[in-house]
């Protein structure tokens, strides 16, 4: 196919979404209804207790206030939140959508209260008295693992939601053959998404039509849309979930959360649209968290650093219930913790464990970057062990391209997503020498353990693989107006990642058109029969193969149509530029076909994973007097298989590792005895600004195709992420030899590199 | 309480509680939804607005103190059909992802660039009393108050930098004139 375009690879800004400029999107908190309500969430102020009752008279009886709804209301048993990837021992841990005798978490939601206004409903809200005898909070590993349940008891035997193996060779065999094993404990602290839109949403209910509408959709419309039917006992056709403007996701957006089905509820008994917008305090307890994790990792080595082997444990604090996507850091942490490298035998255990804490979920590049911590310090320690560069052991251990397809650890029990998966293409070292280039290793080399103007100069590399194109399948429809312009409709759901242009770019190149004539829709369930959406870096791969192949099926119908208008063979048309040119030269515009139904479909089915490969490094300085760490340098080269919009994955590649450095410094949840949670605004819980991180430098390579789709391309944007947290203690490490430090627990906040330099006697 | 508010060069009498602040004035009672609310603890940014030309926290300050001020949001910085300099600076460095605390540095930027313009020093001023030279560190630091998830903070600041230079160069081409 002949197509002149090429915006796929090319300089293209976001033109699309220039209305954010202008404070012209338009987020959740700005879509109104005539006639709405505005609702609150009454939380537990206990982690753990027995619910008693709910006394809302005097709420109630303020003026403008409609309802205040509790567990009571909901007939029949409480539903609970389905699991995106169940497996058998979860079942009992599942969230029901509101407390009715038992509370297990600080800012589990105990009631919902209606009225006139949010200012109304936040002051009944206070009115509202639950009386919660407390029962002894579970908020450490230590306590969890108490051999009996303490926060389902009867229905379950322990407090283990779940725990995980990832296998792959003889693990006890390479050990007992092994030169050198290292080994030790790690940690890393539990934190959130925190995007800086709160969550909302709209729900409305058409008693006639028997039809919910719900507003505020992010992420998966499409699996939330089914939970609420079953839940509301309603056909799957007759709700719809509906995206505005998303203000970031990360990961954490767009779960089915008790929220959804409540505001639900509360439109379906009142009748009228009922409005809910998370206020900042209430995110920080209600959205998931993630990252609680522990693990006791071991690696064996031969003597030139090739690893034989990878085991251990690992411990993750779920919080009180798993959520839809609960496991999915966990069995990631264990699956992908052998990262980039060669790595023959494998025997980790993951084990999930419940706490009186919000309950987990995922957090961008959730359990990668977790693994990649511990094993990153690991392959360091063993450098340091067998009197190794650091660079050195990294390439002997990094994968090739002949290597490819190459297997990973088995994860069981099979939770029905890639228990078994491969590392697709990419000749790994290829990154990371680029990445060490830009970065000038050699020069800063010179710096590394060095104590200059009072600080200590330390530097670090690490590597990692970032799995994308999350299956099963994505859906897109292109149909042509009548003024000829392309209207695509696509499954995948825009969460700040420049989705809109990416689609765009795509659409135009298959079509030969230009980028003017495309408009995209996205993310509703009103736009296509069945879709997906936009997780595990999915969107460009599945989204975009989808758009394509539509695009291509349009194409085909075009050119059909074409030749029976001109009464012509179809071969003897040629289609170029939204064009159809007939053998005498007559030419057909798409808008001339558009009223007989210019269309195409398509169904891109992908359950094989992409493994977006690369290498950060990083230049810290120390202070050791404060304990405070500065990051100099940090250089991230990834291969991402095909390269469709350069500026908006260097945006999201600059921003996930930004994120990371507030992963690795400072973003910190911490509860107290009581499980009462210690953070309730942007003062206590400390994300980066514009003068935190300024140089972070980032370069992709697209090499190395993905052979699992024609677009070739890979899923990136949380690559930035996945290697900051090896990257910095390594640095850090690097920096501080001549203490000897291990920083193995995250965060290294200047009070924790302090307690490094100055142990205890 | 019956106020009146001027808004973007228009005046407008509401009824608002006189506990209503200024954000939920702008754009629950006004419709001006441009503003944004990221934490209504003046924590974020996302609500900046310009009071008689200087940039504050809408969240922070009650509707009812500002009747006698000039006010101006986003929707009021550039016509929707042409955008200003600023816009499209942030378009050309990928100044934004999500868009969410977009409003709040575009206006941010531009009372930002006025200070700057007027001589006043930041915290990492070398000099308080030399004309201030924007740089990559003085223009991160003069915006360290609008939270930015995304971390578009490179494209923020290459965006507001080149902005700056802009006007650099016009400026004493307009006075020969
Ligand atoms: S909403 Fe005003 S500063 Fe955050
Ligand atoms: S662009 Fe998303 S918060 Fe700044």
């Amino acid at each position: 196919m002949n197509t002149p375009n090429t915006y796929i690879g090319g300089h293209v800004e976001r033109v699309e979404d220039a209305r954010f400029l202008r404070g012209a999107g338009r987020y959740i908190d700005d879509v109104t209804r005539e006639g709405m309500l505005h609702a609150c969430v009454v939380r537990s102020a206990v982690a753990h207790g027995r619910l008693v009752s709910i006394d809302a008279e005097e709420a109630l009886a303020m003026p403008g206030v409609h309802a205040v709804l509790t567990a009571a209301d909901v007939t029949g048993e409480i539903p609970t939140i389905p699991f995106r990837r169940p497996n058998p021992k979860i079942g009992p841990y599942a969230q029901p959508v509101i407390a009715r005798e038992r509370v297990r978490y600080f800012g589990e939601p105990v009631a919902l209260v209606l009225a006139d206004s949010p200012e109304l409903a936040e002051d009944a809200a206070e009115l509202v008295l639950p009386e919660i005898e407390p029962l002894p909070a579970v908020v450490t590993r230590d306590a969890a693992l108490a051999a009996e349940p303490l926060l389902f008891p009867g229905t379950t035997e322990d407090n283990l939601a779940a725990v995980f193996t990832a296998g792959k060779g003889d693990a006890e065999a390479a050990f007992a053959g092994a030169a050198l094993v290292v080994g030790d404990s790690f940690s890393t602290q539990r934190q959130t998404a925190l995007p800086l839109e709160t969550r909302g949403l709209l729900a409305e209910w058409d008693a006639d039509a028997q039809h919910l509408t719900v507003h505020g959709a992010a992420k998966l419309p499409f699996f939330n849309r089914r939970a609420m039917a079953k839940m509301m006992d309603l056909p799957e056709t007759s709700v719809d979930y509906v995206e505005h403007d998303v203000g970031g996701g990360f990961g954490a957006r767009g779960e089915f959360y008790p929220e959804d089905f409540l505001v639900a509820l509360a439109a379906r008994i009142t009748g009228r649209p009922v409005k809910w917008v998370e206020d900042r305090r209430e995110h920080f307890a209600a959205i998931a968290h993630s990252r609680e994790a522990e693990a006791q990792v071991e690696l064996a080595l031969d003597a030139s650093g090739r690893i034989l082997g990878l085991r251990g444990e690992m411990f993750m604090n779920v919080g009180a219930y798993v959520r839809p996507n609960g496991m999915t850091p966990v069995r990631n942490c264990a699956q992908f913790m052998s990262g980039p490298y060669r790595v023959p035998n494998i025997a980790l255990q993951a084990t999930a464990y419940v706490a009186n804490k919000t309950p987990a979920g995922t957090f961008r590049g959730p359990g990668r970057y977790e693994g990649s911590f511990f094993i990153e310090r690991l392959l360091d320690m063993a450098a340091a062990r067998l009197g190794l560069d650091r660079r050195t052991i990294r390439q002997v251990n990094l994968l090739t391209n002949a290597e490819m397809p190459y297997p990973l650890a088995q994860i069981r029990p099979s939770d029905g997503s890639r228990a078994e998966t491969s590392c697709d293409s990419g000749e790994y070292s290829e990154a990371f020498h680029r990445c060490l280039q830009a970065f000038d290793w050699e020069e800063k080399e010179k710096l590394d353990g060095r104590l200059i103007d009072g600080r200590y100069h330390g530097i670090a590399v690490s590597c990692f693989i970032e799995g994308g194109a999350s299956g099963p399948a994505e859906t897109a429809r292109i149909q042509v107006a009548g003024d000829g312009g392309v209207e695509v409709y696509v499954g995948s759901s825009a969460i700040g990642q420049g989705l809109e242009t990416v689609m765009a770019q795509i659409a135009a190149d298959t079509l030969g058109l230009p980028m003017e004539c495309i408009r995209i829709y996205h993310g509703s369930t009103t736009y296509l029969a069945e879709g997906w959406g936009s997780y595990g870096s999915r969107a460009t791969v599945m989204g975009g193969n989808a758009v394509r192949e539509a695009a291509l099926a349009l194409l085909a119908r075009f050119r059909a149509l074409a030749a029976r208008r001109l009464g012509v063979g179809e071969a003897e048309v040629s289609v170029v530029g939204g064009q159809a040119v007939g053998p005498d030269g007559a030419v057909l515009d798409l808008a001339d076909l558009a009223a007989e139904g210019l269309a195409g479909e398509a169904k891109f089915l992908n359950s094989d994973a992409t493994y977006t490969n690369g290498t950060a490094a990083v230049h810290v300085a120390v202070d050791p007097e404060t304990g405070r760490v500065e990051v100099l340098d940090y250089v991230v080269c990834d291969e991402v298989g095909r390269i469709v919009n350069a500026l908006t994955l260097h945006g999201q590649v600059t921003g996930a590792a930004v994120q990371g450095f507030g992963s690795v410094f400072g973003e910190e949840l911490p509860y107290d005895d009581d499980g009462a949670l210690l953070v309730g605004t942007l003062a206590d819980y400390l994300v980066p600004l514009a003068t935190d991180y300024p140089r972070v430098r980032c370069l992709s390579l697209e090499s190395y195709p993905s052979p699992t789709n024609p677009l070739g391309a890979k899923g990136a944007g949380e690559g930035g992420i996945i290697p900051v947290g090896g990257a910095v203690a390594n640095a850090v490490a690097s920096a501080l030899r001549a203490f000897g430090v291990a920083p193995n627990h995250l965060p290294l906040s200047p009070a924790r590199v302090w307690a490094l330099l100055n142990p205890p006697d | 309480m019956e106020i009146t508010l001027t808004v973007n060069g228009r005046a407008q009498a509401l009824e608002l509680d006189p506990r209503t602040t200024l954000l939920d004035a702008l754009r629950d009672h006004l419709q001006l939804t441009g503003t944004k609310k990221g934490c209504d603890h003046g924590q974020c940014g996302a609500c900046t607005i310009l009071l008689n030309g200087r940039r504050i926290n809408a969240c922070l300050t009650l509707a009812a103190m500002h009747e006698a001020d000039e006010i101006a949001t986003i929707e009021g910085l550039a016509p929707p059909d042409d955008p200003g300099a600023l816009q499209a600076a942030f378009l050309h460095h990928d100044g934004f992802q999500c868009g969410y605390c977009t409003p709040g540095q575009i206006v941010s930027a531009t009372g930002m660039l006025e200070e700057a313009r007027a001589g006043w020093p930041s915290h990492v001023s070398p000099n308080l009393e030399a004309e201030v030279a924007l740089d990559r560190s003085e223009v991160a630091e003069r915006m360290s108050g609008n939270l930015c998830r995304c971390a578009a903070y490179t494209g923020i600041v290459e965006a507001i930098l080149e902005t700056a230079e802009q006007e650099r160069d016009v400026e004493p081409r307009e006075a020969a004139e």
